[in-house]
């Protein structure tokens, strides 16, 4: 059972945003540019960087859904999803994905694990200063969500369909649009019995 | 140095709103919200958060900065250096300690906050949705301290001018920019 009174029904981030919409407003919007956006980096791209983040702060809603996002994006490639999960060095990704995968890892631990030497490995692979900069704010964007979906210990069903249905719908709306289903939701159905 | 180049003059994340105005939007309206709108929990209260997760994640211009805003709603700065050190001993609420115990949890990792801790603070009276609060605002700052050290940015140590900046965020909140640019003067 959730740390707090939640709306019944709605998993993991869902439930917490329902349940406070004036938060949800910029925490979508934060997603909606990192991850939908048009970028020089892909959808599938930063939606592998986010999934990578989220298992490494073992967040299960976040990785699982984050996942069937990124396989969405990769023409359902879920194992792709799998390797850069257990072992990104040796995933079919670009050099410069997978230095950049080194600098969210970085991230993930805290802010000054960052070295010069992680961003010039990045830079010498191709990657420009504002993929540097998305990258960050990715893997720390995730440091947060991981730490909210957690932190209040939501309801995160084991139900990998739920969540591959959920990923195809995401992966092409995006992040505010698919926010109108539950914050709509919450609002029909407020909290109680 | 800043891990790629960052407008110059511009401290902290100041420098990160300024290259990426895109994603600035939805950070400052999370922290207007967080810290400074209307809520059952002060001000004050939130801004020492905000400043107790910012010093367990060592970012000293978050930590900085965001002393200096709760300094200013509380109209002195000792009990924010008590509540940096030993937050037990600081002459706050009973309440605003036992969220802090929360706050300390969640920058651990999510699923450090227990039952008991939760428990332990609504029996101080903390509402729901100041657990919600306090939660969302530790989680926030886990994103915001590596944000601002995971780029290297430029972090003065220069007091006078986190604590214009604090009485800036008191006052006007986070919607709009805490500094003082020379060009604008």
């Amino acid at each position: 059972m959730a740390h707090i009174r939640l709306p019944d029904g709605l998993q993991g981030i869902r439930a917490a945003m329902a349940y406070r919409p004036e938060t949800a407003k910029p925490l979508n919007e934060l997603a909606e540019i990192l991850l939908h956006a048009p970028n020089s980096l892909t959808p599938g791209e930063r939606e592998l960087i986010a999934t990578y983040v989220s298992s490494l702060n073992d967040c299960y809603f976040c990785q699982t859904v984050h996942g069937a996002i990124a396989a969405a994006h990769l023409k359902g490639d879920e194992e792709l999803v799998r390797c850069v999960k257990a072992d990104f060095g040796q995933a079919a990704i670009s050099e410069k994905l997978k230095a950049l995968l080194v600098i969210a890892g970085k991230v993930q631990k805290g802010g000054k694990q960052v070295t010069t030497a992680d961003v010039e490995a990045a830079r010498s692979a191709g990657a420009t200063d504002i993929e540097i900069h998305d990258t960050v704010l990715i893997a720390a964007a995730f440091c947060m969500y991981n730490r909210y979906v957690d932190g209040l210990d939501t309801w995160q069903p084991r139900d990998v369909e739920l969540y591959r249905q959920r990923g195809k719908k995401t992966a092409k709306e995006g992040y505010v649009a698919m926010s109108q289903e539950y914050l709509q939701q919450a609002n029909l159905t407020p909290q109680g019995d | 140095m800043p891990h790629i180049p960052l407008p110059e003059q511009l401290p902290g994340i100041s420098s990160l709103f300024s290259f990426r105005p895109e994603t600035a939007k939805p950070l400052r309206e999370l922290a207007h919200v967080l810290l400074h709108e209307p809520n059952s929990l002060s001000p004050g209260e939130r801004e020492l958060i905000a400043t107790y997760v910012s010093s367990l994640n060592d970012c000293y211009f978050c930590q900085t900065s965001h002393g200096a805003a709760a300094a200013s709603h509380l109209g002195e700065s000792e009990t924010v250096t008590q509540v940096r050190t030993d937050f037990e001993r600081a002459p706050i609420s009973e309440k605003l300690k036992r969220l802090l115990v929360i706050a300390g949890q969640v920058q651990c990792g999510g699923k450090h906050v227990t039952r008991s801790a939760v428990d332990a603070a609504r029996e101080h009276g903390a509402t729901d949705i100041e657990i919600h609060d306090t939660v969302l605002i530790a989680a926030a700052f886990c994103m915001y301290n590596r944000y601002v050290d995971g780029l290297a940015t430029w972090q003065p140590r220069d007091e006078s001018m986190y604590a214009q900046m604090g009485e800036h965020l008191a006052r006007e909140g986070y919607t709009t920019s805490s500094i003082r640019t020379p060009s604008a003067a």
